[in-house]
């Protein structure tokens, strides 16, 4: 393999802003990203993920902070001149070109002797898995073919950055699984730099060396998927990184971490992730999975089955907890709609916020 | 019994396989694509045969009843007479390059304004010049490039001529005539064609090292290009058609004796439809030939989609 990824340490995102009118789209962003890395930047739509990634590659000009590769300043060069390879959502592949033609194109513009494009285009098709298709244009290709043209494009080039703005959301869910392990093949075998917008968690976390979760325009947490799965800084997170049950109480005691919060009668548990005083609201965030039915007792949450779906191993419930709250839980078979069930959270598995007031 | 009897075989041919016959001929129509709505077209087509069709074959056949002469004396009498025959070089030599000038200046002008935010009124500002016709943007020119006109003053007062250019009842007269008049709708065609090209095809571009003019030579060139060719055959008609301005900002009798002059000359002035007819089918047939030329080139190009794929 003779595609290797530029050399360089490190990119440096510092205070990056990017405002639109009074919008602030982009708000006071740091971040350092070391080579080798799998960077996925994940958050809701609207969360400024894309505009980072534009800030990056230089299709959007960043009204304050800076962006440094290694020791120099790149924010306010010209995209031709940063030299990432991006990979655009709907893939942008040039449609009057053959696929040989669009991944020779950035080796052409940077003057590459035609023997040696003849050869790295080879390769890229190679990599991506292409052979035989090199003359057809993308028109004639199907989405998933119409992807991996995108990707040979954007890392021929040897970039020392591949940008990827949600390259896999135009994808059937069976292909998407499969360009996936691609991806992660791709990146591995090239030690490529990549940035990788998403907003599906699934996606950041089977990916990702660091997930960056962006809101609002700032930054929420960074951290391995492990990191972010098990101990999510903020409510919003949590409920990024699949924590849908969420139920208020009062604290009540901690005691090694884990806090003890009343609802009621029922006593649930889970650890505790923002500093907050007993008889404080709180906030538990508990998984569907980590939510389980279990025989009646004094501490459990009851609730009344709305309707219980079959997912494979075993069911999901939907239930109505106390206060009209929506709970979903996994439950070990079918329920009958209406049947009461007694639900109790793994405090192991659960987090807990400071609640609003009330 | 006998009832059972009889009806017996016409049940065994209902069952037999379906003949092709036995679907409704509505529904056979609808699977070519013919319905109710169809009929819509109609009127449309009985307009096109009233307003086009028709006075085309009428002058057409009598384009072959000359005066005087054989059948194909018009003709014959159009391509031995120089001051006939010379009218369909004077009409190209304006309507060509006023049109190539006006398809070239196009395309900046429409790269600029898709990227403006108030797209609409500079559109409004540069469509103006078709809604006012012909007639009034000559007699303005009359006014404005004419010896005392501001053009020549503001260009004497500066000091950069000593005498007035002359600019009207001349060759050029009518091409700026044209190039005012004709511009707007190349443009607005080009507009169209630039605006349907996705733009993350150009930002692909750029991030794979191409500058600003390699992104237009090697991705929106070849992308527009075949809508040009379009616009270059529409404009050019509209251009080959020259006529109020040719005799307004011209010099009718000399160098911008246009075909559509000679036609007149022919139907008003000496009374000899046929003859006018004959000039009308020439015109006809130039055009045509140019049309076909440059279509017949496009078929070279790529046509197909201006999307960068999916989504």
């Amino acid at each position: 393999m003779s595609i290797h990824a530029a050399n360089f340490h490190e990119l440096r995102l510092e205070r990056l802003g990017r405002q639109f009118g009074t919008h602030n789209a982009l708000d006071d962003v740091s971040l350092t990203i070391r080579k080798g890395e799998f960077i996925a930047l994940l958050g809701p739509s609207g969360c400024g993920k894309s505009t980072t990634l534009n800030c990056i590659a230089g299709l959007l000009v960043s009204t304050s902070g800076g962006i440094w590769l290694d020791d120099k300043r790149i924010d306010r060069l010209r995209p031709e001149e940063r030299g990432f390879g991006m990979v655009f959502q709907n893939y942008a592949l040039f449609p009057h070109m053959s696929v040989r033609k669009n991944i020779a194109f950035g080796l052409q513009m940077r003057r590459v002797p035609s023997a040696e494009i003849a050869r790295r285009v080879e390769e890229a098709v190679a990599l991506v898995r292409l052979n035989g298709q090199e003359d057809k244009l993308p028109g004639q290709l199907s989405g998933g073919q119409q992807q991996r043209v995108a990707i040979a494009r954007a890392i021929v080039i040897e970039p020392p950055l591949v940008l990827m703005d949600e390259p896999l959301s135009n994808l059937d869910a069976k292909l998407r699984l499969e360009m996936r392990a691609e991806m992660r093949r791709i990146h591995n075998s090239l030690g490529a730099t990549t940035i990788y917008v998403t907003h599906d968690q699934e996606e950041a976390l089977s990916l990702a060396d660091r997930i960056v979760v962006l809101r609002d325009g700032t930054i929420r947490q960074v951290g391995t998927p492990h990191e972010l799965f098990a101990e999510p800084d903020h409510l919003d997170v949590a409920d990024f990184m699949g924590f849908r049950n969420r139920v208020e109480g009062t604290l009540v005691s901690t005691e090694g971490g884990i806090a003890e919060i009343a609802v009621g009668e029922a006593r649930l548990h889970g650890r505790l992730r923002e500093q907050i005083r007993p008889g404080a609201r709180a906030v538990v965030a508990i998984r569907p999975d980590d939510l389980i039915a279990v025989p009646a007792g004094a501490d459990t949450l009851a609730a009344s089955v709305i309707s219980s779906e079959f997912r494979g191993r075993d069911h999901v419930g939907f239930a109505q907890g106390p206060g009209g709250r929506d709970l979903v839980f996994a439950a070990p078979r079918a329920l009958a709609v209406g049947e009461t069930v007694h639900l109790q959270a793994e405090p192991d598995r659960a987090v807990v916020f400071a609640g609003a007031d009330a | 019994m006998t009832s059972l009897d009889t009806s017996l075989p016409r049940a065994r041919n209902a069952t037999a396989p379906v003949a092709p016959e036995a679907v409704p001929l509505r529904q056979r129509l609808k699977a070519q694509g013919y319905d109710g709505i169809t009929l819509l077209a109609l009127p449309a087509a009985g307009f096109l045969v009233l307003l086009f069709v028709y006075p085309f074959l009428y002058g057409l056949f009598l384009s072959f009843k000359p005066k005087a002469g054989g059948l194909l004396a018009n003709y014959a009498r159009f391509f031995s007479d120089p001051f006939l025959y010379e009218t369909i070089g004077k009409t190209l030599w304006l309507a060509v390059p006023v049109t190539l000038l006006n398809a070239v200046l196009a395309v900046p002008v429409a790269l600029r304004v898709r990227d403006i935010r108030y797209q609409r009124v500079l559109t409004t500002i540069l469509v103006v010049p078709i809604t006012l016709g012909t007639v009034l943007v000559a007699q303005g020119l009359l006014n404005y490039l004419g010896p005392q006109g501001w053009f020549n003053r503001v260009l004497m007062t500066a000091g950069i001529i000593s005498s007035p250019v002359k600019l009207i009842h001349n060759y050029w007269g009518v091409f700026l005539s044209l190039l005012i008049t004709g511009f707007p709708f190349a443009f607005l065609l080009t507009l169209s064609y630039v605006s349907g090209i996705d733009r993350n095809l150009e930002r692909s571009a750029a991030t794979l090292g191409a500058g600003g003019w390699e992104r237009f030579r090697r991705i929106l060139l070849p992308l527009i290009l075949p809508g040009l060719a379009i616009t270059f055959c529409l404009s050019f008609v509209q251009a080959f058609a020259v006529f109020p301005s040719a005799v307004l900002l011209g010099s009718p009798a000399g160098p911008t004796r246009v075909i559509s002059i000679a036609a007149y000359q022919a139907a008003f002035e000496e009374y000899d439809y046929a003859m006018a007819s004959a000039i009308a089918m020439v015109m006809g047939a130039v055009q045509l030939l140019v049309v076909g030329l440059v279509l017949g080139a496009r078929g070279f190009l790529y046509r197909g989609s201006t999307a960068g794929g999916k989504g």
